[in-house]
């Protein structure tokens, strides 16, 4: 594998990066109004779907109101977390200067504090991409989703904990930003997290307060029914959110990086960093919508604060720029991507090929890792 | 043991009776409020913050029109002569901007009128006079200024405008003709390039011609800027009135002169459509509103560092622009976008962001933190 480095030469980072740097300055230059309408027009119908939802359970008894209640609920919460959430909280709206598109006050509908979110996310996230140990959406702290993170018989659960994790993937948000891998190694006090605690507890409050007792009791006898649909309504919003995002980083191809070849980084190489980290879904308009767009994950984490709907007029810029620098531009249909990952999770549940071997003559298993993770470098490719 | 007692405590009743709808209301709405679903539906309804409806838009002068808007349930009513702030989306974007009221304080309709005139390159001016329509709705703040007649005109008045400063005063005329009792007697010394710019001129000659009004019109493409230091040439009694003047800042400062000079600047009321000009540049004194803390920084500095080195605990993440950690409220002044070199500016009211990671002092300005 190439390292991050030795892709291009300096000029040629130098450059590629003033390339993107004029598509960003040209898609800035040209914000206005239609970008104002659009979202404005994917809040009214996310309000919209989350009204006849509520309502709709109503009607519970009714089998096919049901589902519908259940499909218009699922569509609200997808919206409003991730064309509309995840978006506006990246500040992408930011510029209209309207407060109810402003990052620092809007609050989504998932049990993640918008405030917790805006740190691991907007910043950890973001600036750290798929620097393993710095990145902790690599793995969210509890799988092994790179070679590089050192195997340990705990991963064999990996797909189990993968399953769960998609299953409950708004909880997994939710305690994701307390850190607790951080909070073991020591590096963070529980004290410290007494604020990010609170919020947690707030939040989680709220949304499970509305969700599973109020709307279901203000059904009366249906309550039973109320509940099971606002449950599978997150349901369905987790597997969903979590699958887009898990294919937004960990399909086989894309590249994760050591702290030390992500030393102090050219805005270049940082732009290259996210290019070769990230990888797009194809698919249709509707598909990119309801993906919040993260569907051009690249795109994104290129230009993580200009609106998410100008990422598709920009993708076959950013493509050509790939080919022109002989670099990867990873994307592929949500099928084959999501296998990819799924390959990803099993595999790495199982030790290195050179684990049990570096196991024997060495006294202690950590002093193992360092050699262990070589040979797995290339397990992962062979597996991929 | 009368009826009061009870009645308060059911006033007390039903006022946590609602407070606990309310309270409700927010449960089931979370993470949002009840007023972001209303709000699509109902506007200008009352509790909502407040807005405006354009109704109708009308032609004044080539370039000044007068826009009919229809305030939300909110609006606590307003005299003339005072402004209001209105916020406008311009290609995405909203604009706040202050705006004098020509209507007189109770219009049939319920509506109320301001009169704006497009500047060379104006933003907002522009819009609301050659693009606003009518639906649009607009951001409202109530009205304010004391720039006003008070509450028993005096019996002799003089207004001092010139261009767009017009429409305090015509806010102010149209109050006093339509009233009830004895009208003052007003003198108007109105300054417009050409008679074809003179906003109103229709209604204003038509007072003058019905007496109510003595109106002296100067145009200044033939006759020149009015030397507000020969006032007395062409109202003789002007020490003995009590004067508004609206224009330009140089007439406004010419007026504040002699009026001083003449030991008589009591009587001279000034209202300034530009009360804060800014000046950008590279770098300038930053101010940290919150932390009272003041520091100089150049232009090339982020404020997140002048504000670090300065001992303000400031917020940040990534440092390069791309988080959106380090945002905070431009109160006021200017800054530059390091990275594309775009200034901002913002005055009290704007509601203008910045992320001060890539933002360097262009000029004063004030950080929210
Ligand atoms: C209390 C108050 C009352 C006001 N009442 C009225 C009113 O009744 N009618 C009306 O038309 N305007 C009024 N104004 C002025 C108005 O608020 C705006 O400043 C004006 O419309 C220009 O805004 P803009 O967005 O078009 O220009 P901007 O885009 O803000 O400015 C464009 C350029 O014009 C310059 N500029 C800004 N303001 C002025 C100005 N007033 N005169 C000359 N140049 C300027 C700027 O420095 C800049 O170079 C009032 C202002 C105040 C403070
Ligand atoms: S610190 Fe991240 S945008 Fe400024």
């Amino acid at each position: 594998m190439t390292g991050l480095q030795d892709r291009l030469t300096p000029e040629q980072v130098e450059e590629f990066g003033r390339e993107l740097d004029e598509i960003r300055q040209r898609v800035v230059a040209d914000l206005g109004k239609e970008d104002v309408e659009y979202i404005n027009k994917i809040i009214k119908t996310q309000r919209g779907l989350e009204i006849a939802g509520r309502s709709l359970m109503y009607l519970g008894f009714f089998p096919p109101a049901w589902l519908a209640a259940v499909g218009a609920l699922s569509a609200s919460k997808i919206l409003d977390n991730m064309e509309i959430g995840h978006n506006v909280m990246h500040g992408q709206y930011d510029w209209t200067r309207i407060p109810e598109l402003n990052s620092k006050t809007f609050e989504w509908d998932t049990a993640a504090p918008g405030d917790n979110w805006r740190h691991s996310h907007n910043y950890l996230h973001h600036t750290h991409t798929n620097i393993v140990d710095k990145d902790r959406d690599v793995g969210y702290g509890i799988l092994r989703m790179d070679a590089d993170q050192p195997w340990h018989p705990y991963y064999l659960g990996n797909p189990v904990y993968a399953t769960l994790l998609a299953i409950f993937f708004q909880w997994g948000v939710w305690f994701h930003d307390l850190e607790v891998d951080r909070l073991i190694s020591g590096e963070l006090k529980w004290s410290e997290t007494q604020e990010v605690r609170k919020k947690m507890r707030a939040k989680a409050g709220k949304q499970i307060g509305k969700d599973y007792v109020l709307f279901p009791l203000l059904t009366g006898p249906l309550a039973p029914l109320t509940l099971a649909g606002n449950a599978t309504a997150n349901l369905i919003r987790n597997l969903w959110s979590f699958s887009i995002i898990f294919c937004g980083h960990f399909p086989a191809d894309v590249e994760t990086f050591t702290e030390e070849e992500t030393e102090n980084e050219t805005r270049g190489q940082w732009y290259l960093r996210q290019i070769l980290g990230s990888a797009n879904i194809s698919g249709g308009k509707l598909f990119h919508i309801m993906s919040g767009n993260l569907s051009h994950q690249i795109e994104h984490h290129l230009f993580p604060d200009i609106p998410a709907r100008r990422y598709p007029e920009i993708a076959h810029e950013v493509r050509a720029i790939c080919e022109k620098y002989d670099l990867p531009y990873h994307t592929g249909p949500l099928s084959r991507q999501l296998a990819s990952v799924a390959v990803k999770i099993c595999s790495l549940a199982l030790p290195p090929v050179g684990y049990l071997k570096s196991l024997v003559g060495r006294h202690k298993s950590g002093d193992a890792v360092p050699e262990s993770t070589t040979v797995d470098t290339q397990g992962q490719r062979v597996a991929a | 043991m009368t009826t009061t007692v009870p009645a308060t405590k059911r006033k007390q009743r039903t006022l946590s009776l609602r407070d606990r709808a309310v309270r409700f209301a927010e449960m089931i709405t979370t993470p949002l409020l009840p007023a972001d679903y209303l709000d699509i539906i109902s506007p200008l309804r009352s509790g909502a913050d407040l807005r405006g409806r354009i109704e109708a838009i009308h032609p004044e002068t080539r370039d000044a029109v007068t826009v009919v808007i229809r305030p939300g349930r909110g609006w606590r009513g307003h005299t003339p002569g005072q402004y209001i702030r209105i916020g406008v989306d311009v290609d995405g974007v909203r604009q706040w901007r202050a705006y004098s009221m020509t209507s007189p304080g109770d219009r049939p309709d319920g509506c109320i009128t301001i009169t704006v005139k497009a500047i060379p390159d104006g933003t907002v001016s522009n819009f609301l006079v050659r693009r606003a329509r009518a639906g649009t709705v607009i951001q409202l703040d109530q009205a304010t200024g004391d720039f006003v007649l008070g509450e028993q005109p005096p019996a002799k008045v003089l207004f001092v405008t010139a261009g767009s400063g017009i429409t305090p005063a015509m806010g102010m005329l149209r109050e006093v003709v339509q009233a009830a009792g004895a009208v003052p007697d007003i003198v108007m010394v109105h300054s417009a390039p050409t008679p074809q710019d003179v906003i109103f001129a229709g209604e204003l000659r038509m007072l003058a011609r019905q007496g109510q009004l003595r109106l002296i019109e100067r145009y200044t493409d033939a006759e020149g800027l009015l030397d507000i230091a020969t006032i007395g040439d062409v109202v003789e009694d002007w020490a003995e009135r009590e004067v508004w003047a609206c224009g330009p800042t140089g007439l406004l400062d010419a007026a504040e002169a002699h009026w001083t000079e003449a030991g008589i600047a009591d009587r001279l009321h000034t209202e300034r459509f530009r009360p804060t000009v800014l000046v950008t540049g590279e770098g300038g004194s930053v101010t940290f509103s919150k932390t009272e803390t003041t520091t100089e920084a150049d232009g090339s500095t982020p404020l997140l560092d002048a504000g670090e080195a300065a001992g303000v605990l400031m917020p940040s993440g990534c440092r390069m622009g791309i988080c959106f950690g380090c945002v905070a409220p431009l109160r006021e002044g200017a800054v530059r976008d390091l990275r594309t070199g775009d200034v901002t500016t913002a005055v009290p009211g704007d509601g203008v962001l910045v992320q001060t990671c890539i933002s360097a002092a262009a000029g004063t300005c004030d950080i929210e933190l």
